[in-house]
């Protein structure tokens, strides 16, 4: 029998719509301090991030008009008299203003080199009369140096005088382009790549060891009787408790040349000359470790309380030995808080600045140092900002990839 | 050995366990079970139950005493060598198998062929009418059926010995009726040796051979159901199984198998000596209330009280009468629903009556 649908009176349609929407309402007014909180911590920084990755108004504000005068070079030859006139007038300006340090350094980016050639050519403008400028801007250019009788440092002018550009992206990538405006690797320095490269080798180790270190105390834990067990987790929880910068520096004086370790082992008569421990991506590796390894408990641990006693001995009842048992059965049972603490361990790791930068020496280095050093020493920000911007799209592809593989429904943080 | 094999398939001897090194959860278990007997272990929750099975699975050390299968003491066996079959009161379905994975896996652990595995799963699904539901997860099952899983997973690969710790302590009442019924069921179908655990005293009458009574860790009775609801061994198993009366009393006689007692509120009173010792003077006895009548009656009877009428329940098939006598002991009957039931005004004075063979004396407990 089929049942005739109840219909609200309309008075009892507004009342209940009434009804939604101020629950609905309270609903947003409850968490909207996080919302507005994330849009200025969160989203707005990363906005910004990502727009400073492409935009690069740089050298288009020191010399508008030379910029715009190259509109309608074509890059056949030398731009004619109307672009280096301007330029060399507009050089003459910034020298004036003491800009033209700004300007030989954006350019440097562009065309390593350049940047005492723009300096001494500035000086030399600064000392021309602005009507000599303005007759024979051009010859005194030249005059002043070589290259700017080359098309390729026009080339490089108009390359920088963009305002918006992935000149940054292809710089992270090792990649530069070429005389005929195709993408090549980079003929000088290959840095990035292999520095992402090691960045993530060094995630992965720390990830698998405090895995190795992480797996078998969890279970311990899980285990335990609550009173030992709430013992020891205090033990596990302590470093969350002392400051971060506390416990690597111990690293430091346990490692370092003269350090506890070294010591150690030359007192044992292990060693005769101490090893060099510090500085050292064997540092960055074991610093690391110790401090993310709660986060690789943490999770596990919960699961893993989860997990009742009984499924492994019904395995065993059933005729099961206890490793096969363990791989067949508790294994899988544990992974969404195995996966939850490696994903966590190994983003962390990813991003991670003080350590490798208090402990690692040059060769500990990861990636965040070098964005880090973009934006505190060669103030080079829109470079440092396309180098977050990879390891952000790093990290969400290897989420992503995650949550192909295994599932992210599988993570399990408690 | 073979020869006693039949008569002590399996064997508890002295079986002591503690837990703590101080005090003995499990005092001295002794149990014989032959093969295809359903054994049930009951008694309150925290008397040392699960603690036994585990010990007979293996998962708990034995602090003194043995247990043998078939003669042979399984103390150093490992749980993984014992062919016992388990089930748990939480089911303990693997939750990312599916139904017929986990029926299969203990198949697989023992290296059948894929096909006699798929054959075999599919015949045990057929017994526990789940065909349809292999390729579920655990997770998708209700509650009963999950039981059945739990049960058939515990049987495919016909172990020599079934445990079951409170199987059905998660099921509602009709489903645990139902499933008391289709384990019984199976049980006969496939006579398997079963040792049941429970703390629900009608799934125990109902199901087993023999029920061994439990408390503190010490076995009060070991009988079949009827024994146990007819002739409790002491005060304790009289309690524990079923409704009963219970009127202290001092001892004036003691006879061959009988003692006199006198009640407050009547004569003497004569009943069956359970375990009351030669010098002792006080004692309880017990009267079920379904056996007790009350005057003017067609029922034969020995023994006679005078109560005071309390209240008259009305339950449907039976009604319910409460008494009080002198001491203000409680004295509940049961009378059948019929004319006879008769009614009474408050404070009215009833003359209870009930056979000797029906009431049992039992020692004081000196607790
Ligand atoms: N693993 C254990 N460690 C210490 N004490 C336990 C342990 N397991 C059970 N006990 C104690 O042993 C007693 C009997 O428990 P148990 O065998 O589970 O009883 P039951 O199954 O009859 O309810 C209880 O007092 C309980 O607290
Ligand atoms: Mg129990």
């Amino acid at each position: 029998m089929a049942q005739k649908p109840i219909i609200l009176s309309a008075e009892e349609t507004v009342s209940a719509r009434r009804e939604l929407f101020r629950r609905k309402f309270m609903a947003f007014a409850f968490v909207s301090p996080l919302l507005l909180f994330l849009l200025f911590a969160f989203v707005a920084p990363i906005s910004t991030m990502l727009y400073r990755s492409f935009y690069n108004p740089t050298v288009a504000v020191l010399i508008p008009q030379t910029i715009a005068a190259m509109k309608t070079w074509e890059g056949k030859s030398v731009p004619g008299t109307d672009v280096t006139a301007v330029f060399a007038a507009e050089l003459k300006q910034l020298a004036k203003k003491r800009l033209s340090g700004q300007l030989a350094e954006a350019l440097n980016r562009v065309r390593p080199g350049l940047s005492s050639i723009v300096k001494s050519t500035a000086r030399k403008m600064r000392r021309a009369e602005d009507a000599d400028l303005k007759e024979k801007g051009t010859e005194l250019l030249m005059e002043a140096n070589g290259v700017w009788a080359e098309k390729s440092t026009w080339r490089a002018v108009a390359r920088a005088g963009k305002v918006y550009t992935v000149d940054n992206f292809l710089t992270a990538l090792d990649l530069e382009t070429n005389e005929s405006g195709s993408i090549q690797r980079r003929e000088a320095t290959q840095i990035y790549v292999a520095l992402y490269t090691k960045t993530l080798r060094i995630a992965l180790i720390i990830t698998v060891l405090s895995l190795l270190l992480g797996y078998p105390l969890a279970y311990y834990l899980a285990n335990a009787p609550s009173k030992l067990a709430n013992a020891l987790m205090l033990m596990v929880l302590l470093p969350f408790w002392t400051s971060l910068l506390v416990r690597t520096t111990s690293w430091i004086a346990l490692l370092q040349t003269n350090g506890v370790v070294n010591s150690t082992l030359i007192w044992s008569g292990l060693i005769d000359t101490p090893l060099e421990l510090l500085y050292t991506q064997f540092s960055t590796v074991i610093a690391m470790t110790h401090i993310l390894l709660p986060f690789m408990i943490l999770p596990l641990y919960s699961v893993m309380k989860g997990i009742d006693p009984s499924y492994m001995r019904a395995a065993l009842s059933m005729g099961s030995k206890p490793v096969p048992a363990f791989i067949r059965i508790y294994l899988p049972m544990s992974l969404p808080g195995l996966s939850a603490g490696a994903l966590l361990v190994f983003i962390i790791s990813v991003g991670y600045y003080i350590t490798p930068a208090l402990v690692g020496g040059t060769d500990g280095q990861m990636i965040s140092n070098i964005i880090a050093f973009h934006m505190q020493q060669s103030n080079n920000w829109e470079l440092a900002a396309a180098l977050g911007t990879l390891l952000l799209i790093l990290i969400v592809a290897l989420y992503w990839t995650y949550d192909r593989l295994v599932g992210a429904g599988n993570i399990k943080l408690g | 050995m073979s020869s006693k094999s039949d008569s002590s398939f399996l064997q508890f001897k002295n079986v002591k366990k503690s837990y703590d090194q101080k005090t003995l959860v499990v005092k001295d278990f002794n149990l014989d079970v032959k093969k295809g007997e359903f054994v049930t272990l009951l008694g309150p929750s925290g008397s040392g139950k699960t603690t036994v099975l585990m010990m007979l699975a293996g998962f708990e050390s034995i602090t003194s005493g043995d247990i043998t299968i078939q003669g042979e003491s399984i103390k150093r066996t490992a749980p993984y060598r014992r062919n016992i079959g388990m089930v748990f009161q939480s089911y303990a379905l693997f939750p990312h198998l599916t139904v017929s994975e986990n029926l299969g896996y203990p198949l697989s652990v023992r290296k059948l062929d894929k096909s006699d595995i798929k054959a075999k799963v599919g015949n045990y699904l057929k017994l526990i009418e789940l065909e349809a539901f292999g390729d579920r997860y655990p997770g998708q099952l209700s509650g009963g059926q999950r039981q059945r899983v739990a049960l058939a997973r515990a049987l495919i690969y016909e172990p020599r010995l079934v445990l079951m710790d409170e199987p059905l302590g998660a099921l509602d009442k009709k489903l645990r009726e139902q499933m008391q019924f289709e384990i019984s069921h199976l049980h006969h179908r496939l006579g398997f040796t079963v040792i049941y655990v429970t703390h629900d005293q009608t799934e125990a009458l109902t199901m087993s051979s023999r029920i061994a009574v439990f408390n503190n860790g010490v076995v009060q009775q070991c009988a079949p159901p009827d024994d146990l609801y007819e002739r409790p061994s002491n005060a304790f198993v009289a309690g524990f199984i079923g409704e009963n009366n219970f009127i202290s009393g001092n001892v004036s006689a003691h006879k061959k198998k009988t003692v006199s007692v006198a009640v407050p509120g009547g004569r003497k009173i004569v009943a069956q000596n359970a375990d009351v010792g030669s010098g002792e003077k006080n004692c309880i006895i017990s009267i079920r209330p379904e056996k007790i009548f009350i005057q003017p009656t067609a029922h034969a009877y020995d023994n006679e009280i005078t109560a005071k009428f309390v209240a008259r329940y009305y339950v449907g098939d039976f009604i319910r009468y409460n008494f009080r006598l002198a001491d203000r002991t409680e004295i509940t009957v049961k009378v059948l629903n019929d004319l006879a039931a008769p009614e009474f005004s408050e404070d009215e004075d009833a003359k209870l009556v009930w056979l000797t063979k029906d009431c049992f004396a039992f020692r004081k407990e000196r607790q």
